[in-house]
């Protein structure tokens, strides 16, 4: 029944594809499938998470001997949960969004066909119970994605996006396949189950481990594998970044999680220690580079790097513990890990969404360019609001119940025997901090100057609310789903529980409490969270509050001009800008960025002191470009020079190859 | 019971907040030759805002009205976390130190937003130079109570003062490390001397007071409450959480008493340590202050080293 | 093991130690020569402390003699003499540009932690108190070597050259109960000649090329550029 739900999402996302190709006007039937795919989604997660039973079939198609086999447990389920909620949402934003943004119905109907088929691959990926399947969905799912990010393919600068993500998605595909085919040729199959019963030395599982960190990391992008993430982001349409940020990230840590924990026999405290590093790296970078960008899509892009950072540090940590036998901790830091992928998604589609609802109503997302739309779109502040909240991890809102999950985990640390463990896990966590308290600078930073203040542009001044209730109603969904788990996390947490105890057949410690009132992860005497409690007191000191000095005899506030110390007349060139607003922090970690910054000043009557015009330019570039790619760019570059040379053009040339090569193959069938 | 008591313990924070203030004031005006208010001058302040009427800017919206609320209910709260003259309360049990350092993150949120709400530089440049800071120094906060709660392997701060109280006497060289680390991040945090000058409005200078200076009227009564119960936050935590003795572990009024006149001394010490600190030092430019909050960030590293490496070898 | 478990003895040492680790990171963050020799004087003063409490403690009265040579060495002479030399050459007011002072301090802390690795096995055959004590007088020594990389002035690499020696000397005090007096007599000895040659090289450096910055002697290379 449940295995149903699940195919019929994925046939309805496929039949809303199709639709779409017949280029009718009842483009409304595009989404609408698309919606019940997602609803459906959302069903046979829920279903899945509750029953925890592993559901399998055996699908007849693929290669004769090798028919896809499919299974559904509750790693999977809890994705597609997260599949779910994202489609749904995407389905009622979509249909306005796009009418606005495309006049012409052909590209309308490439839109919504790759749409289809990327959503349909997401869940085949989820679904997949063996190598081969799981990498034609795999393929699926990344190529379908490249076409929507080369969707408006008129400009340069997003082809170039485009194929850079094909590229470095491409050599992930390289690389994940190479890691199963080293797990692979120690079992007999390429069945999952085969793949967990292989018997597989330590090197090759650390080697197919490193392969799978790279693949699935090249994905979800952590640093220094991350570069296409900032570039293919901005281009897409707003609701398929929505998708590729909040969804597609996840299903790349699914795959590795179910690589890691699921297929690998065992695992080993060094590589805990790898994830760790690189989370912490790229959660540290992720946020800076965030903070300087100035679009607004770029940033939210590099912030998705800044989280899946976050939720790969919690992994590794998970993956110590659980390699030095503390299973239940290992059973918390999953699940951590695994609430704030869910988290994630959650906001990170929201601010998607409400970037394209910004840029529906301004046609701008340079933020140096917006200002002052909290008066203007006041429905869409508040959306947006509560979505910087919980991703600032603010109390009360989900991003914050996770990753307070992650310090308890963290905290855990005593009961390591390793001391450079111990000691490291400390200083991940401060890292940890540090990263939070930059995601609030930098969020407090994009709903600043966004939304408050004075209009920076004569877009901002024009923009109005947004009228199509569709658009408005998928963000304020997310948004009450954001506020809700964070005041009720044990709704998922319980489902979480399931899980975890299947993956890593471990249940969390045995005094910990999950109710809807307390949260405790390791016992009520440890530490305790009530989230309920605290919004109850936040309520009823707020009404005491209001009742005081709102109370009989209060004066009414006079409206009057901006004082500012009584200077002269204000202009919103005035306002703080992006870059002046990050200038503090960009000047304390000067390191870590390449910053180009110039300014000019042209002088009046050529005197040194009557300035006529300045023009500050800033330009602020990522190290690994430099330093990583461009180094590899170099080295393929030369390698295909020196293959040229094999090309000469002389036919007789061409003709002595094949004449070796025909020599060669028979020396070896001679063997 | 226990209930009426975590209320008046409360109410007893946001009571005695101004009171702090005023005799701080009174310590540095007495430590640099000059006539002090008389402690009450801070109640009498902010009655008279209380009652005045406020002005908005005409650019302002509606977050910027709501936020004093916001930051003083946030502020209200991490007052229940913090154990003021008995542990064990049950409003405690709600939110750990990691959820208190949350708290502060929810105020600072809404004064920063508020600073850029009204479109003026000095806004702005309060907002920018604040969120700065507070992301540096919350690393080093965390690192300092995380010393602690390893220590008493508890996150909530009544289970850690318990068991630093049922220890007895030991002495723990990370404590030394802690202690100073929170105190530099506590100095950072509330806006006090070498890092911000609470006094003053001149603009180059000023960070908190760029971000509240449209406020008036009860909106900047509260502002400024708030900003004195964080001061008194951070010193009632630091002197209850590295020297808990006095502090009541039974509901008696005999224990609550002696709690609250141990609390008085505590407190009194440390804002005559904070006033003579305030009167040696001078204040730093801005782009020093992230060298002073990386050395609260070393200290409190160190802390936790010296934990893992001194404390508690297996 | 842990820290509750053990007496007002070992307790002490610890914090001790703590310390004297503290003071190096100190001297590792000192821009102002004045400062770091004053830093100097303290972690003096904490050896001497502990020689103290080792004596006392241990009932082995000639550690009361090695606190009185640490004292008056130490605390006293040696720093009142860099300090008058600075003073004299009138570099007290020169701030030593720290280049990344943050990331001296972190790989400060990572040679911490490197010094706990590296000592690790010798857990199970010590007392804590040793462990902890070689681990800080370790991370002391390393801290020491790179203070006198990461700073120019030749006098800062004094202070590190001696620092060294206090880490040294803490762990024969604590972890050996006590060296005999005349090894101690002979280090003292020896520290005492050192600082005299490098006064005497001070005043050399300083004739020839002008400057104690120690930067300024790469003008002596060999090879040309």
């Amino acid at each position: 029944m449940i295995l149903t739900l699940a195919y019929g999402a994925i046939l309805l996302s496929l039949a809303s594809a199709c639709f779409a190709l017949l280029q009718t006007r009842f483009t409304a039937m595009v989404f609408l499938l698309l919606g019940l795919s997602g609803a459906l989604a959302i069903a046979a997660g829920i279903g899945e998470l509750l029953d925890q039973t592993v559901l399998v079939d055996n699908l007849k198609l693929g290669l004769p001997w090798q028919t896809w086999k499919i299974r559904f447990d509750g790693l999977s389920a809890f994705f597609f949960l997260i599949i779910g909620i994202a489609v749904f949402a995407v389905s009622f934003y979509a249909p306005h969004y796009t009418h606005n943004e495309q006049k012409n119905p052909a590209s309308f109907a490439v839109l919504s066909l790759f749409t289809g088929l990327f959503i349909a691959g997401m869940m085949l990926v989820l679904l997949a119970d063996d190598a081969f399947m799981f990498m034609i969905a795999w393929e699926l799912m990344s190529v379908a994605s490249y076409f929507l990010v080369a969707f408006q393919h008129e400009n340069s600068a997003n082809r170039r996006a485009a194929f850079l993500y094909l590229l470095m998605a491409e050599v992930g595909a390289l690389l994940i396949i190479l890691a199963f085919g080293v797990v692979a040729s120690f079992a007999d199959g390429f069945t999952f189950d085969a793949l967990r019963a292989s018997q597989i030395s330590t090197t090759w599982m650390s080697i197919a481990f490193v392969l799978a960190l790279m693949g699935f990391g090249m994905k979800a992008g952590l640093v220094p594998i991350h570069v296409w993430l900032p570039e293919a982001h901005p281009v897409a349409p707003s609701h398929i970044s929505a998708l590729m940020s909040g969804v597609m990230l996840k299903v790349a840590l699914y795959g590795l999680i179910r690589f890691c924990f699921d297929l690998l026999p065992e695992v080993h405290w060094q590589w805990g220690v790898v994830l760790l590093i690189v989370g912490t790296v790229s959660a540290l970078s992720g946020i800076l580079y965030a903070m300087m960008q100035q679009n607004l899509k770029r940033l939210l892009a590099y912030s998705s790097v800044e989280n899946i950072g976050i939720i790969v540090m919690v992994l590794g940590l998970s993956m110590i513990f659980l390699a030095n036998n503390h299973k239940e901790l290992a059973a918390l830091g999953l699940l951590a890990a695994l609430f704030h992928a869910f988290n994630h998604a959650l906001f990170k589609n929201l601010l998607f969404l409400g970037a394209g609802m910004i840029h529906h109503q301004t046609h701008e997302l340079n933020i140096d360019m917006l200002g002052g739309l909290i008066k203007r779109m006041p429905k869409t502040s508040v959306i947006f609001l509560i979505g910087c909240m919980s991703i600032s991890s603010l109390p009360l809102f989900n991003g914050f119940v996770s990753e307070w999950l992650a310090f308890q985990t963290a905290l855990q640390v005593g009961v390591l025997d390793n001391g450079v463990l111990r000691s490291l896990i400390p200083v991940s966590a401060a890292a940890l901090a540090l990263t939070a308290a930059l995601a609030a600078a930098c969020f407090v930073k994009v709903f600043g100057l966004i939304f408050l203040g004075v209009p920076r542009s004569r877009h901002a001044e024009k923009a109005q609310e947004i009228k199509s209730f569709g658009m408005l109603a998928a963000p304020a969904m997310l948004a009450g789903l954001c506020f809700f788990f964070g005041i009720f996390p044990s709704v998922m947490l319980d489902f979480l529980g399931g899980v975890t105890n299947h993956i890593l057949d471990a249940a969390l410690p045995q005094t910990s409490v999950l109710t809807p009132l307390w949260l405790a992860p390791v016992s009520m005497q440890q530490a305790s969270y009530s989230p309920l409690l605290i919004l109850v007191s936040v309520l009823i000191t707020a009404l005491i509050l209001f009742f005081v000095l709102h109370g009989k005899g209060a004066t009414k506030a006079r409206i009057a001009p901006t004082w500012d110390c009584g200077f002269g007349a204000l202009s919103p060139r005035m306002q703080y800008t992006s870059s002046a607003f990050t200038m503090p922090l960009r000047r304390i970690f000067a390191t870590v960025f390449l910053i180009d910054e110039k300014v000019e000043k042209t002088m009046r009557e050529n005197t040194k002191l009557n300035v006529a015009d300045v023009r500050y330019s800033l330009h602020i570039q990522d190290h690994s470009w430099v330093h990583v790619y461009q180094p590899i760019e170099r080295g393929v570059n030369r390698v295909a020079k020196q293959v040229g040379r094999i090309q000469t053009g002389n036919i007789r040339t061409y003709i002595g190859y094949s004449l070796a090569t025909l020599i060669l193959l028979l020396w070896v069938v001679s063997l | 019971m226990n209930w009426t008591i975590a209320i008046f313990q409360t109410v007893l924070f946001v009571a005695l907040a101004p009171l702090l203030a005023g005799f701080l004031k009174f310590c540095k005006c007495r430590l640099q030759n000059r006539r002090s208010p008389s402690f009450s001058q801070p109640y009498r302040d902010l009655l008279k805002l209380t009652r005045k009427q406020p002005v908005i800017s005409q650019d302002a919206s509606w977050l910027f009205c709501v936020a004093p609320y916001i930051i003083f209910t946030m502020m209200i709260l991490a007052a229940t976390v913090i154990p003021l003259i008995a542990v064990d309360m049950p409003t405690s049990e709600s939110a750990d130190v990691i959820v208190l350092v949350g708290f502060f993150a929810f105020a600072r949120f809404f004064l920063a937003l508020a600073g850029l709400d009204i479109g003026t530089a000095f806004g702005g440049m309060g907002s920018s130079r604040e969120m700065t800071i507070s992301s540096l120094a919350e690393p080093a906060m965390l690192m300092a109570v995380f010393t602690i709660t390893m220590t008493a392997s508890n996150t909530d701060l009544s289970g850690a003062i318990h068991h630093i109280l049922n220890e007895g006497a030991t002495l723990h060289p990370s404590f030394v490390f802690a202690l100073f680390a929170l105190i530099l991040v506590a100095v950072a945090e509330t806006g006090r001397i070498p890092v911000d000058n609470p006094t003053t409005h001149l603009e180059l200078t000023m960070i908190h007071e760029a971000m509240i200076l449209e406020y008036s009227g009860r909106h900047l009564a509260l502002i400024e409450w708030a900003s004195q119960l964080k001061l008194m936050l951070y010193g009632v935590l630091i002197a209850n959480l590295f020297f808990p003795w006095g502090i009541a572990q039974s509901f008696t009024i005999g224990a609550l008493s002696f709690a609250l006149v141990a609390l008085v001394l505590k407190l009194i010490v440390l804002s005559v340590f904070l006033a003579l600190a305030e009167t040696v030092v001078a204040k730093m430019r801005l782009f020093r202050v992230q060298e002073y909050l990386g050395f609260a960030y070393l200290l409190g590293l160190l802390g936790m080293l010296s934990h893992i490496i001194l404390e508690s070898t297996r | 093991m842990n820290i509750e478990t053990q007496d007002f003895y070992t307790q002490a040492i610890l914090s001790m130690s703590a310390l004297v680790g503290l003071m190096s990171f100190l001297m590792l963050g000192q821009g102002r020569l004045p400062r770091l020799i004053l830093v100097f004087a303290m972690q003096g003063m904490l050896l001497t402390l502990t020689a103290i409490l080792a004596g006392y403690e241990l009932n082995s009265p000639h550690l009361y003699i090695s606190a009185l040579l640490t004292f008056a060495l130490k605390v006293v002479f040696i720093p009142s003499m860099l300090q008058k030399q600075v003073f004299a050459m009138n570099i007290h007011r020169d701030v030593e540009a720290l280049k990344n002072n943050t990331a001296v301090m972190l790989s400060g802390a990572s040679l911490m932690v490197f010094s706990y690795y590296v000592l690790q096995p010798i857990i199970h055959t010590s007392s804590m108190i040793m462990l902890n004590a070689l681990v800080v007088s370790l991370s002391v020594v390393l801290l020491g070597l790179l203070l006198m990389i990461s700073h120019r002035q030749a006098v800062a690499h004094v202070v590190g050259f001696m620092s060294i020696e206090n880490g040294l000397f803490f762990a024969a005090m604590v972890a050996t109960d006590g060296m005999p007096m005349v090894v101690e007599l002979g280090v003292a000895f020896d520290v005492l000649v050192a600082a005299v040659l490098f006064g005497i090289f001070f005043f050399h450096i300083r004739t020839s090329i002008d400057s104690l910055d120690v930067d300024m002697m790469n003008k002596l290379h060999e090879v040309e550029k």
